[in-house]
């Protein structure tokens, strides 16, 4: 291999070889850690709420008329509502998965204000919630109409039962059946005890940015609000045509109230992850661009030094070198040049990260991400320099008889 | 002399237009990616009430969970409880000072064709509105004497005045609101500080308010609150039990115009609190704080980490463009070096050459800078159909960004132009000579 004289080449014209390795190196400094941060977002986009997104759909109703009978309402509306041609089923519930608006409380192994506490999202639900939601429950029971209690305004007493996703009965109870954690005993608003009567396999809460928001539970409660919201699960495919009989069915029943912010489940999710889903668009069209640029950089530079050693390589030629070695000579030069460059790079983007790490939400890049980046970059370089080497090739070796 | 040499210039830009194109896109897109990051950023980081923004202080007291701190390193819960709120506002230690809160109110309307609707509401005291600098168009906000006699009086944005009295001075009209009759005392001005300074509890570019109500009505009304409320403590039922409850819900400023009187007003709330301490409440160590308007919205983080992150981005990417344009540069110089030694030879100085190769570099700068502008224009349309309203009011284009995108890149291509021209100027005529 010529690797020597090729070194020996490149000390000599340091500046162009510089400019280069040092673009390569901050372009993988940004792509690696762009990537990363792509990834992430995205994975945090494709985790199942655990809903039965496609065919749930949600509107508020707000009475204000001064003789709105609140109960009486809701109780005509649920019957209507469940009897209507196209829904599976409807309840009354107070937070939406993914909405980024709802309510959160601690549970307790042990009661008091200083023992471990681990967060949920509160859902009130009536024995319709599983049904309603579609949830999968894995082990004991829904909820019983006997269970279900209304909620007055102000009040802060909790039902007695409680079904929680799996992820909350695992965070409390790690090594136990699941089977065996239904009937335990915990305690809410530090020490008012409620039963795990259910666990549902996946119910996420309502904000898509929670540390734990996997933890969540439903308890049997009706909101005898004078805003409430009903969530209404249709049969597949006939959302679009149940919506608009939804409204109209509840303003018939009503009109002393307003019927709004009717959304579907699907538009939810899209909200709840639009900062996300934004970013990781950003983030790949700049990774892209930056690519291009280096590429171009390279190609630049590398058309330029093709041009300035034309005598050169005319000698060479004249010489007895082939073409493949004049090929070889550039992707030997420009494999030199990355390597430098993406290995500044991998320091680069480990500074980066590191900083990154420390003063924001940003997560760890795991190590190996940045061979891959280190591959990416050299692959670009040498596909950015083979077009400048294949004119190279062409040179003739006449060229070295010739005074420019 | 100058025009010259830019003629020069373009003509040498001509013959060899894909490499100056080259040159034009890089740095185009450099400044295009960076100042669409660099607006929203900045849009972000503005201070909401120039003029008075060292003056507005926002209170917080440790009420919190003698257990566990609000947020960690202990922070001070973000707003106040009733109990506080109410304490500082009947204390009255600061020259202006206001509770505020959000709520709903469902409008209804004399006219048979309006249907009724949820309008937001901000309620606040009396001293809200000359505060903030609350521009008025028809009326004023109401007195201390209607917070005290808990009036039932409403001011209207210009918004919510178009929509309910087509856009006439309605002061004197009556309207109802969630059941009960409110009088209109007055109709703001367009008005939407960026950030929303005085309540960033729920999203720091949410729209102003449609409506504003006395505070004291959320009590007298029972009006329902909007907003977030956080409790560590549970509390009893009953909206009497809510209000003498440790739950906080309430955004509390007060105008403090003087070193001497923030000092007093600090002093004032410690000894609030070593007082309720006696009573079994604020149970954690003394932790009071001040923040003015910009200490506030630092605190909270309004501009945030992905803004951040995105901006850390965007300077690297403008820092490889310039690599890239530094690259060309030596390559389309230093490809002139035989006509380069011939002018040398021919008598042209180092500083001619200088000058007019620097000025090819600023030209290209220029062109950079236009389409760096077009870029930006088009990456915050883009920015704005990604997120949409999310980010309406942070997509604005002010002369400031744009002078700035123009000087970026014309500091920007001289810089990268340097040391080419450095290196074209000290081209040895003598070896460029010997081989013609």
């Amino acid at each position: 291999m010529e690797t020597g004289p090729i070194l020996r080449a490149l000390s000599r014209n340091k500046t162009g070889a510089l400019l280069i390795a040092l673009q390569i190196a901050f372009t993988m400094t940004v792509v690696v850690n762009a990537w990363y941060m792509v990834g992430e977002r995205l994975g945090n986009i494709d985790r199942p709420s655990g809903l039965l997104e496609e065919d749930i759909f949600y509107v508020s109703s707000t009475g204000f008329a001064e003789d709105f009978n609140i109960k009486v309402t809701i109780e005509e509306d649920l019957l209507a509502l469940r009897q209507l041609p196209g829904v599976v089923d409807a309840v009354t519930i107070n937070a939406v998965p993914l909405s980024g608006g709802g309510w959160s409380m601690g549970l307790r192994i042990d009661p008091g204000d200083d023992t471990q506490s681990w967060p949920v999202a509160v859902y009130m639900v009536d024995q319709h919630g599983v049904n309603t939601l579609g949830l999968n429950l894995v082990a004991g029971d829904d909820f019983d109409v006997a269970d279900v209690e209304w909620r007055e305004p102000g009040q802060t007493s909790w039902p007695d039962k409680v079904v929680i996703s799996q992820a909350m009965a695992t965070a409390m109870f790690p090594d136990m059946d699941l089977n065996n954690i239904v009937g335990k005993t915990v305690y809410i608003s530090n020490d008012e005890p409620v039963m795990i009567s259910g666990i549902v396999e996946k119910l996420q809460a309502p904000w898509s940015g929670w540390n734990s928001i996997e933890q969540s539970m439903l308890v049997p409660q009706k909101t005898a609000f004078s805003s409430v919201r009903y969530m209404v699960r249709t049969e597949p495919g006939r959302l679009d045509e149940v919506i608009p009989r939804v409204e109209t069915t509840l303003l018939n029943l009503n009109d002393g109230r307003l019927v709004r912010n009717t959304m579907t489940m699907t538009e939810t999710r899209e909200r709840g992850y639009l900062l996300d889903q934004g970013l990781a668009t950003i983030l790949t069209v700049v990774m892209a661009v930056l690519l291009l640029i280096t590429a171009v950089g390279v190609l630049g530079l590398a058309s330029f030094s093709v041009r300035r050693r034309t005598r050169q390589i005319g000698v060479r030629r004249a010489l007895g070198a082939t073409q493949q070695d004049i090929l070889r000579y550039f992707l030997v030069e420009n494999a030199c040049i990355a390597l430098i460059g993406v290995f500044a790079g991998a320091l680069m983007t480990v500074g980066l990260n590191a900083w990154l790490v420390g003063a924001m939400s940003f997560p760890k890049i795991q190590w190996g991400a940045i061979p891959i980046g280190m591959i990416l970059l050299v692959l670009v370089a040498q596909l950015s320099v083979i077009g400048p080497a294949r004119r190279a090739c062409g040179v003739s070796p006449a060229v070295a008889t010739r005074t420019v | 002399m100058l025009l010259y040499y830019a003629r020069i210039a373009w003509v040498s830009i001509l013959s060899n237009w894909f490499l100056s194109l080259l040159m034009v896109t890089a740095v185009g897109l450099g400044i295009g990616v960076c100042m669409t990051i660099v607006t929203v950023n900045y849009i972000m980081g503005s201070d909401p009430i120039p003029n008075k923004s060292s003056e507005l202080f926002y209170v917080q007291m440790d009420s919190w969970d003698p257990n566990d701190a609000f947020r960690e390193p202990n922070e001070p819960p973000n707003q106040l409880t009733y109990l506080d709120a109410m304490a500082l506002m009947t204390a009255g230690q600061a020259s202006r000072q206001t509770a505020s809160s959000a709520a709903s109110l469902i409008l209804e309307l004399d006219q048979p064709d309006l249907k009724p609707f949820i309008a937001s509401a901000r309620t606040g005291f009396a001293d809200f509105f000359p505060m903030f600098d609350v521009p008025f168009l028809y009326g004023s906000g109401w007195s201390k004497a209607e917070d005290d006699a808990r009036s039932q009086v409403i001011v209207l944005s210009k918004e919510t005045n178009e929509r309910i009295f087509g856009g006439e001075n309605s002061v004197g009209r009556t309207l109802r609101a969630s059941g009960h009759t409110f009088t209109v005392v007055g109709v703001i001005d367009d008005w939407g500080p960026v950030p929303k300074f005085f309540d960033i509890t729920t999203g720091p570019f949410n729209e102003v308010e449609d409506v504003f109500v006395p505070f004291n009505l959320i009590v007298e009304l029972e009006l329902s609150r909007s907003g977030n409320t956080n409790c560590w403590k549970p509390s009893a039922d009953g909206f009497v039990a809510f209000l003498n409850s440790e739950c906080i819900w309430i955004q509390f400023w007060a105008e403090l115009p003087t070193a001497a009187e923030q000092e007093a007003y600090l002093s004032y709330l410690d000894a609030h609190v070593m007082q309720q301490k006696e009573l079994g409440r604020f149970q954690r160590p003394l932790n009071n704080r001040i923040s003015d308007v910009n200490a506030w919205m630092e605190n909270q983080r309004v501009v945030q980490d992905e803004a951040q992150i995105m901006l850390v981005v965007a300077v690297m990417f403008l820092f490889v463009c310039l690599l890239n344009t530094i690259g060309l540069l030596l390559s389309k110089f230093l490809g002139r070096s035989q006509e380069i030694g011939l002018r040398r030879a021919l008598g042209a100085s180092k500083a001619t050459l200088f000058a007019q190769y620097m000025i090819e570099s600023a030209m290209i700068g220029v062109a950079g800078g236009v389409l760096g502008l077009i870029l930006t224009w088009v990456g915050l349309r883009g920015l704005e159909g990604l997120f949409g309203d999310f980010i309406a009011n942070l997509v604005t284009l002010d002369w400031v960004m744009v002078a700035s995108a123009i000087v970026l890149a014309i500091a920007a291509s001289l810089l990268a132009g340097f040391y080419p021209t450095w290196r074209a100027c000290n081209v040895a005529p003598a070896a460029q000579l010997k081989a013609q």
